[in-house]
């Protein structure tokens, strides 16, 4: 008894350190992976005072690169243009996404459940070069279709950007949604069914908000998605759609000038702020 | 069994066909239609832009050993990209769902927020903290880590290549091993060690297992983007090893143009990205089916 | 978690039109302009001045390459009024018909184009193109530390001269660039279609590649500014604004020759402002308005006339300097042997 006691007390005494060591390699580890996310946060943020044209050599504190980002009317437009683009894609895709989400719940079980799963994730999981390219010759196809059908030949834009995107994201919100879904008990919506609701008042009044965080968390990852989407915005983009990626890219070709980083910076503390914010409200609450 | 409840109430109520209608209608015009149109090119003779008519050469000439070595490197470097990821991000999620809520949502946005950084401008970032003679290097010479003359030689590496890739894609890791261990029942591991298991065979045996889709989502969200970037190899690999990306895309804009050529690289990456996440959603449904 | 949401995306919303309502381009009756042009290639007073003198509104849109120029110009991306290819790339362009023929008799200030870039070689008469902006590649040093100053390809291809800046070096990430000045220092023409000089030139930049830290046709000037390469393959115009910021920098031209490119000024196919796409491009003939461009942008001006009115210190600097008896080559279009040089280059990044 005594011996088995001990054993115990042994292993406990074991235990602990070994527990205090796990557990500090883990938040060790943490630590270190932020810092990572981080560090070229950082260097990208300092450099935006940089006073040198290149981005890569520290030339002096100044706001030299924040007072020409105000003044430059081309970046302006790039970051309207971003904004216009994520927020009509991000809505699209949101309500296709949600809907479509739904639509499969209501079929789990159903013989071609696991298919229509594989489909879903395939736009996600595509390379972007693929969908980019694919996309313009598609566009450009039946651009010369729709000339020689109707006289009249649309050109890309932001209009064909928008498209794009929205084909894309509808998979992010999908997915998001379906995971909040697949946590959700069926009981209420069978309740207000049982008590004569519609299809369409359990949708609208039971399920909707029920899967709302979802929803929205799909929504805001759509809208950081196109917000940074490059490749695909390349080959769909035209006259006067030029976007803040690709405003970047042409801008780098003549050196990277601490405007990017000035530009990202701004962009960053934002949506920081915005964080920050939204969780000091709620901490409130 | 909750299958057969939903077939006898809800499924005879429910008419879901019109919820699937938008994205499915959406899908078929900008999504299968274009790789259709892809696929079609694949199979012409190369011209200006093409020929028109068909051949199945451009598959053929994928053998060439010169593409194969690209494509093998390609899959090397994605392969480490993926590995690395796994290996920070899985004890990183581990960390984030044993925090209070509060703490968890934290964590979280901080993963979120680099995404909100022009990518590109991040990368230049990387490159400025790298190169000779760059922010860490005159760190470790100021710390006296080394001595004033050593290069390190960081950046344009086959090294600063994968860590490009690992830094665009750790968050993509993150988010679905995350949601996987959020929801997992942390009972499960002591019920385990009470039963006698080490905690070795209790994280081996129990928690694995239990987050396996995650995994899987996670290197599949890291493995198939990584495989077609050209922009990190690029930079940060000084363009010194091509990887397929970079032949993609070549094939496509630079002279001489070979639309059917990068038409056929694109669609041998489409087949093999498709077979994948088949294979996992079939392994999903057994793992689902025997738990 | 909902609140947060609900907050996060009202705020995301809020910001949004806040945005639309500042930013929404300005949309007028006016005439507009559509101009797709390289970033920083033209000086944004001078679109003013165009803007005031004619009462239209001027756009621009940028591209970071004459390819994708051309991949958005063969998707039909009509609706640009100007763009501004390079000399190999207006012969593609135009054979593809997808450029507009030219009527010169708009354009009465052609005259003051310098007789080295009048009825070029890659468009006779000019029926598609009018010169623009031109520069030469070599070899951009850093005076301090590369010694004896580089004066030949040599300098840059040769093993036992690279040894002491190995690692140190960048060239032009230019398949054509890159394979021309191999050529040009084994003696051969960069157009060559002699597959023997092209595996010549393949085993010598296979030989270099050890000592070259990248590739890199966009960062060169910034590694060269900050001291990360010492020496690098590399345009006039770039070398000249990377002077400004690092004063031990220059620029060689190699004494067996190198390439030299002009930019165009070329109508696209479906540009629907014609006139004033033509109206502009006299207008930027003018030699004042010339000299305006070169002192903004650093690259030499195709315009003579504008000669005299350049800023002095772009003058005698890397962009107008050409030394006497240097050979010059345009880069031209060579059909199906383009393949001969894809190859060399496949080889060179697939090792």
């Amino acid at each position: 008894m005594a011996e088995a006691r001990s054993g115990v007390a042994a292993e406990g005494a074991e235990e602990a350190p070994m527990d205090r060591l796990l557990r500090g390699l883990l938040a060790l580890n943490a630590v270190s992976a932020y810092a990572f996310l981080y560090l070229p946060i950082a260097v990208l943020i300092l450099f935006s005072f940089s006073a040198s044209r290149y981005a890569s050599v520290w030339g002096g504190f100044s706001f030299r690169w924040y007072i020409h980002l105000f003044r430059d009317s081309a970046v302006r437009d790039a970051l309207a243009n971003s904004l216009f683009i994520a927020g009509l894609a991000s809505v699209l895709a949101t309500v296709m996404g949600t809907l479509l989400a739904l639509g499969l719940e209501r079929r789990r079980g159903h013989r071609h459940a696991a298919r229509w799963d594989a489909a879903v994730t395939l736009p996600i999981l595509i390379p972007d070069i693929v969908q980019g390219i694919s996309l313009l010759l598609f566009f450009v196809l039946s651009f010369s279709a729709l000339e020689r059908l109707l006289g009249w030949r649309p050109t890309l834009g932001r209009t064909t950007v928008i498209l794009a995107h929205t084909a894309f994201a509808i998979s992010y919100v999908a997915v998001v949604v379906r995971a909040r879904l697949a946590g959700m008990s069926r009981t209420l919506e069978e309740a207000a069914m049982d008590l004569g609701a519609t299809e369409w008042q359990v949708l609208h009044r039971v399920t909707l908000p029920l899967v709302w965080p979802g929803v929205l968390g799909g929504g805001l990852l759509a809208f950081t998605l196109s917000l940074d989407e490059f490749v695909i915005t390349f080959f769909t983009t035209g006259p006067g759609a030029t976007t803040l990626p690709i405003q970047v890219w042409s801008m780098v070709r003549r050196g990277v000038t601490p405007e990017i980083n000035a530009l990202s910076s701004l962009i960053l503390i934002l949506s920081i702020v915005l964080v920050t914010l939204s969780l000091a409200v709620q901490r409130k609450r | 069994m909750n299958g057969t409840q939903e077939e006898l109430t809800g499924a005879s109520r429910f008419r879901p066909g019109w919820l699937l209608l938008p994205a499915s209608v959406w899908w078929m015009v900008f999504f299968v239609m274009p790789l259709g149109i892809l696929a079609a090119i694949s199979f012409l003779r190369p011209g200006s832009p093409v020929e028109w008519s068909l051949t199945a050469g451009n598959y053929g000439r994928l053998l060439d050993p010169l593409l194969l070595k690209v494509f093998l490197r390609s899959l090397v470097m994605a392969a480490a990209a993926t590995a690395v990821c796994l290996a920070i991000g899985y004890p990183m999620a581990y960390f984030m769902a044993r925090q209070p809520p509060r703490l968890q949502k934290l964590l979280y946005f901080l993963t979120l927020i680099p995404l909100w950084a022009n990518s590109l401008a991040l990368t230049y970032a990387w490159m400025v903290l790298l190169r000779s003679d760059g922010v860490l290097e005159r760190g470790l010479r100021w710390a006296g880590a080394i001595g004033p003359a050593d290069d390190l030689r960081l950046l344009y590496t086959p090294a600063s290549v994968v860590l490009g890739l690992v830094y665009w894609y750790l968050p993509f890791m993150v988010y679905p091993l995350y949601a996987s261990l959020e929801k997992f029942d942390w009972r499960l591991l002591d019920a385990a060690m009470d039963l006698g298991a080490t905690r070795w065979t209790a994280l081996h045996r129990v928690m694995l297992p239990l987050t396996m889709p995650g995994i899987i989502g996670g290197c599949l969200l890291v493995f198939i983007p990584a495989l077609g970037n050209f922009v990190v190899p690029q930079l940060m690999g000084g363009a010194k090893q091509a990887l397929i990306g970079n032949v993609i895309q070549e094939r496509f804009l630079s002279q001489p143009q070979d639309w059917p050529l990068g038409s056929a690289l694109a669609m041998t990456m489409m087949v093999l990205v498709t077979a994948a996440v088949w294979a996992y959603f079939r392994y999903a449904r057994e793992e689902h089916a025997l738990g | 978690m909902r609140n947060l949401w609900a907050f996060l995306i009202l705020a995301a919303a809020v910001a949004l039109f806040a945005a639309a309502l500042v930013f929404v381009p300005r949309s007028s009756s006016r005439a507009t302009l559509r101009i797709f042009i390289w970033e920083e290639y033209i000086d944004p007073e001078v679109l003013a001045l165009f803007e005031k003198e004619f009462a239209v509104a001027v756009t621009e849109d940028n591209y970071g390459s004459n390819e994708d120029l051309r991949a958005k110009l063969q998707a039909g991306a009509s609706g640009y009024d100007l763009v501004v290819p390079s000399e190999y790339m207006v012969t593609l362009l135009a054979r593809d018909g997808l450029l507009v023929e030219l009527d010169l008799s708009r354009i009465p200030n052609l005259r003051n184009i310098s007789a080295r870039f009048r009825d070029p070689s890659y468009d006779p008469g000019h029926r598609h193109s009018v010169p623009y902006l031109w520069g030469v590649s070599g070899i951009g040093y850093n005076r301090q530390r590369v010694q004896p100053p580089p004066s030949s390809w040599g300098d840059l291809f040769e093993p036992e001269r690279l040894t002491p800046y190995a690692g140190r070096v960048s060239l032009l990430n230019d398949m054509r660039e890159v394979i021309g000045a191999a050529l040009i220092h084994l003696g051969h023409s960069p157009n060559t279609v002699d597959p023997l000089e092209l595996e010549e030139a393949k085993n010598l930049l296979l030989k270099q590649k050890a000592f070259v830290a990248k590739y890199d046709s966009e960062g060169f000037e910034d590694s060269l500014v900050s001291g990360e390469t010492v020496m690098a393959h590399g345009w006039s115009g770039e070398v000249a604004t990377a002077r400004t910021q690092n004063s031990e920098l220059e620029f060689a031209i190699p004494k067996e020759g190198t390439l030299m490119f002009v930019d165009s000024w070329a109508i696209p196919r479906g540009g629907p402002n014609r006139d004033l796409a033509l109206e502009f491009i006299n207008f930027t003939l003018r030699p004042e308005v010339s000299a305006r461009i070169v002192n903004f942008v650093n690259y030499a001006s195709a315009n003579e006339e504008a000669r005299t009115l350049v800023d002095p210190a772009v003058l005698t600097g890397p962009a107008y300097f050409l030394p006497e008896g240097v050979k010059f080559w345009w880069v031209e279009d060579l059909g199906d042997a383009n393949k001969l040089y894809e190859q060399v280059w496949t080889e060179l990044k697939g090792r």
